[in-house]
């Protein structure tokens, strides 16, 4: 099956397999920011932005990204606010394998995007769908409340 | 830093001066990549061509696997290879990962004849996509001859207890054929049994520990291929990348020179991924069919078919005098190995002696079963032993003060091991084998209980939040080691360049802990370079030294001891050219921060050393050193827990959480302080609601992260971490482990906060709602 959708801001043309999920159209795609935690949707190690909304990709069918607009890691890389978010990471010591890093700043990101007020309690409930193992989340929360902080 | 609810920092004190690399929070050295999510980890690059590998899992707990026909499957074009037992070596093993000689018994093969557990390997599937490797699973007919099995420890050494392991290992350490007994310890230290007779109170409580996962997010994956000099090339999710080119070597019947082992980044490992549980599969059907194969493990296997930690029944008896003494403690370890021995001995022995000598009392017996069963095999999990004997000893420490009225952290204070102690155990019990003794040589752990108590406010519980709800403190204090003495040793190799920056190669093993970046800050402090200009590059069987990798709380301790020596060396080389280049006496020469000063002014920076060096003298400068300890000096944690207890629904909510920290020196701040957030998480995890649930067929019933809870960020209480820092004359910079210690105290001082909020103690964890709630309702 063939699917055009706009990945990362550049209008491309993917092939997927029948009954193929995002998951691993993107990863074969060449994003690799987009990490296989659990493919049950329970570790938002897979989150993409999908219109916009954060979505765990391995339990979203490809077919349904057809014309949509995705945005992973990798899309925004250059983009101000996440990068002002990537140095809070790094900062805080907010990582250490990284392999959850890629889902939790997108959270992050979208929901400071969202604008408005930031307690320590929104942003453990943006990122209560991504396990991490390694940090036991203090230093992300930490990290993303910094970004928040400094915000203009 | 950790940072309380009002902003205030956590406190830190080093007693570390005049340092410019090692003490400060430098950038991670593998930040960067991670953050901007560059492919960095096994399955981000595979080869082209490569084959996508399945693992055809038994659905029996006990069954011959007598015949397979596989015709069905490889009528797919798209699958290339199916093999099963008679098509591989069938050489006896271990796939625990451990130094040589190896402590578990060799009673596994690549693929058995016969499966051992439900989800045992029965046969192995390489296709070209992913989809078509798991519909060949569909189409492998296989003949079993189901055998009774048996899931119950206890009944595991029954006289007619089927038996799972028909030979004894062949170098003897388990019973196969004759019990099921995987490995036996007893150890006797003093006579307890005289002792507890002569006590004003024996004190005995039994305490069970549940089967638990290691949870990295990044599954076990590993792909391998033949590179164009025909070698076998295997690039792995490890923690044990020099372990494993030599149990490949043997087990394939090659030798080390034709493998190399690649470990790229690693999404976590927790001692998980000390065991080979792809590896080989992948390196059997890459050999068979020439072409790079890729296998990645689902949640599902992961919770199915890697390792657990050992599930054990602990029977503690302790004799107390009225004035608080401890003067004899027996514990009794019955453990549950699963299907295959891996780590049955080791973890076992650790149960005890990373745990006993926080009480070094005359009289001390500790004895152990560790068994084989039909359920899923146990392994090396974080803190390796010590979380489930910290879980009952702590417990005991607060039910003996119960019993004599005494508050729970004078009991401890009163008996705890002190500096220049002797651990009475350390000598008699060392991986499983009589070892080596151990002094304490550092220790802040009367701090540690005084500074963690004043910080959870220790005597003044809150009240609690909700009529509904009971409130209380409650502690676990902890020790564990620095490495396996006598046994743990590791090599670093330092190269300098033209610029002045340093190549930094060790086969220690970053698995997202940060040791790349502690082992780069000991370089450039020892070498006074700017910690930018090293270059680490961990771990690649041909390019690095050897290191036993990462496991037992060693690489900061050991590897980073090989890595001040060979930093050392290469000053050493570095002042010798110089006084030759100068005409100097070697004596008059010497380093300040990194620049060389020779007599008059004379003086060159480090890239100007270098350019002498390389185009002058034309050598190149550069060392290996090894470096191994004989000591394992203890890192030690006093860990509160200030929980509230929902009385309706037995429901238990953290509220804050005080780790006070003994790691030595402090390489690094922010990781050291994230080893403890970490450590805290999955200790809270083991305490509250992490457990896998094995029923009576064998089956798991809960293997995904839906059914299996690990913590989230909304489940973490607030968390302060006060670091205590001592000189350990034995470390580089006085360092001791981080790693595992912690995990040990989050466990009891749960139980014990429970006990203290309801009277009602959880001797089965996790203390999930159902569980306290009955307790509470004694039903
Ligand atoms: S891989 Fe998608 S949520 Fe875990
Ligand atoms: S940093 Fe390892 S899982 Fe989050």
């Amino acid at each position: 099956m063939k699917l055009t959708l706009s990945l990362n801001g550049h209008s491309t043309e993917l092939v997927a397999a029948p009954g193929a999920r995002l998951l691993d159209v993107l990863r074969d795609a060449g994003c690799t920011s987009v990490k296989r935690g659990c493919e049950t949707g329970d570790c938002g190690a897979c989150c993409v932005l999908l219109d916009g909304e954060p979505v765990n990709s391995c339990v979203v069918p490809a077919a349904f990204a057809a014309d949509a607009i995705v945005t992973t890691l990798e899309g925004l890389n250059d983009d101000p606010l996440m990068r002002r978010l990537q140095d809070c990471f790094l900062e805080a010591g907010a990582v250490q394998c990284g392999y959850c890093t890629p889902g939790l700043l997108l959270v992050a990101w979208q929901r400071l995007r969202e604008g408005g007020e930031l307690t320590e309690y929104d942003v453990r409930h943006a990122m209560s769908g991504n396990l991490c193992r390694c940090t036991g989340y203090a230093k992300p929360v930490r990290a993303v409340l910094d970004a928040w902080e400094a915000m203009p | 830093m950790s940072t309380l609810k009002d902003g205030r920092m956590a406190p830190h004190e080093s007693p570390a001066a005049g340092r410019r690399s090692v003490g400060v929070d430098v950038p991670k050295s593998d930040g960067e990549k991670l953050v901007r999510g560059r492919p960095v980890f096994t399955d981000d690059v595979l080869p082209s061509g490569c084959l996508f590998a399945k693992v055809l899992r038994s659905p029996h707990a006990h069954a011959r696997i007598v015949a397979l026909d596989a015709s069905r499957a490889l009528a797919d074009p798209e699958v290339v290879a199916v093999l099963w037992h008679p098509d591989v070596p069938q050489i006896p093993h271990t796939r625990a990962g451990q130094s040589h000689p190896e402590p578990s018994p060799w009673d596994t093969t690549i693929l058995p004849t016969k499966a051992r557990f439900v989800g045992d390997r029965v046969a192995v599937v390489a296709a070209e996509t992913l989809a078509a490797a798991e519909r060949a699973l569909e189409l492998i007919d296989v003949e079993y001859e189901v055998l009774p099995a048996i899931h119950d420890p206890a009944a595991a050494l029954d006289a007619d207890a089927p038996m799972i392991h028909e030979v004894p290992d062949p170098r003897g350490i388990a019973k196969g054929g004759e019990s099921n007994l995987a490995a036996m310890i007893d150890v006797q230290i003093g006579d307890v049994d005289t002792a507890l007779a002569a006590c004003d109170h024996v004190i005995e409580r039994t305490y069970v520990l549940p089967r638990v996962q290691a949870s990295h997010i990044e599954p076990h994956v590993s792909v391998s291929w033949i590179d164009e000099d025909d070698r076998l090339v295997v690039r792995t999710s490890t923690q044990v990348p020099f372990h494993l080119r030599r149990i490949l070597a043997r087990i394939l019947e090659t030798s080390e020179s034709r493998i190399r082992v690649i470990k790229p980044r690693v999404g976590g490992g927790f001692g998980d991924k000390q065991e080979m549980v792809c590896e080989d599969l992948v390196a059997v059907l890459t050999l068979r069919t020439g072409r790079p194969v890729r296998l990645e493990f689902t949640r599902e296997e992961e919770l199915i078919a890697a390792r657990f930690r050992h599930p054990q029944t602990i029977t503690m008896t302790t004799g107390v005098m009225n004035d608080g003494t401890l003067v004899a403690n027996r514990m009794v370890v019955l453990a549950d190995t699963g299907a295959y021995g891996s780590h049955a001995l080791t973890v076992q022995a650790n149960t005890g002696q990373k745990v006993l000598p926080l009480y070094p009392l005359k009289h001390i017996h500790y004895h152990v079963d560790s068994v084989y069963t039909n359920n899923p095999i146990s392994g090396a999990f974080r803190g390796y032993g010590a979380p489930q004997g910290f879980f009952a000893l702590e417990s005991q420490m607060d039910e003996v003060a119960a019993v004599i009225g005494m508050d729970p952290l004078e009991l401890r204070r009163k008996n705890h091991i002190r500096l220049g102690d002797v651990d009475p155990v350390s000598a008699r019990l060392n991986e499983g084998k009589e070892g080596l003794a151990r002094t304490v040589n550092s220790s802040s752990l009367e701090e540690c209980i005084r500074r963690g108590a004043e910080a959870i406010g220790w005597g003044a519980t809150p009240a609690p939040t909700h009529p509904r709800f009971k409130r209380g403190l409650g502690v676990g204090v902890a020790m564990q080691g620095s490495g396996i003495a006598g046994v743990d040793w590791a090599a670093a190799t330092v190269k300098l360049n033209e610029d002045g920056s340093v190549n930094l190669l060790v086969g220690a093993t970053d698995i997202g802990q940060g040791s790349d970046t502690v082992l780069s800050q000991i370089c450039a402090e020892e070498l006074g370079v700017p910690y930018e200009k090293i270059i680490i590059l961990s771990s690649d069987t041909d390019l690095t030294p050897f290191d036993v990798g990462a496991y037992a709380s060693s690489t900061t301790y050991v590897s980073g001891g090989a890595v001040a020596k060979a930093a050392a060396d290469l000053k050493n080389q570095l002042l010798t050219i110089m006084a030759e280049h100068w005409q100097v006496n070697l004596e008059d020469v010497r380093f300040v921060d990194g620049v060389c000063m020779g007599p008059r002014d004379l003086s060159l920076d480090m890239g100007g050393v270098a350019h002498t060096a390389l185009y002058t003298a034309k050598v190149q400068p550069a060392a290996t050193a090894s470096h191994m300890s004989d000591d394992s000096p203890p890192p030690f944690s006093a860990q509160f827990a200030d929980v509230e207890v929902d009385t309706e629904t037995g429901q238990v909510f953290v509220r804050r959480f005080v780790s006070a920290c003994d790691f030595g020196t402090v390489i690094h701040p922010k990781l050291a302080e994230g080893q403890v957030d970490g450590a805290v998480a999955q200790g809270l995890g083991y305490a509250l609601c992490e457990e896998v649930l094995v029923d009576d067929e064998g089956r798991v019933r809960n293997p995904n992260f839906l059914d299996y809870k690990i913590f989230t960020a909304m489940d973490m209480p607030l968390m302060e971490v006060i670091m205590l820092e001592t000189e350990e004359p034995s470390g580089p910079y006085g360092v001791k482990a981080a790693g595992e210690v912690v995990i040990n105290g989050p466990a009891p001082a749960v139980v014990n906060a429970i006990a203290a909020a309801t009277g009602v103690r959880i001797r089965h964890i996790p203390a999930t709602p159902e569980r306290v709630w009955r307790a509470m309702h004694e039903c």
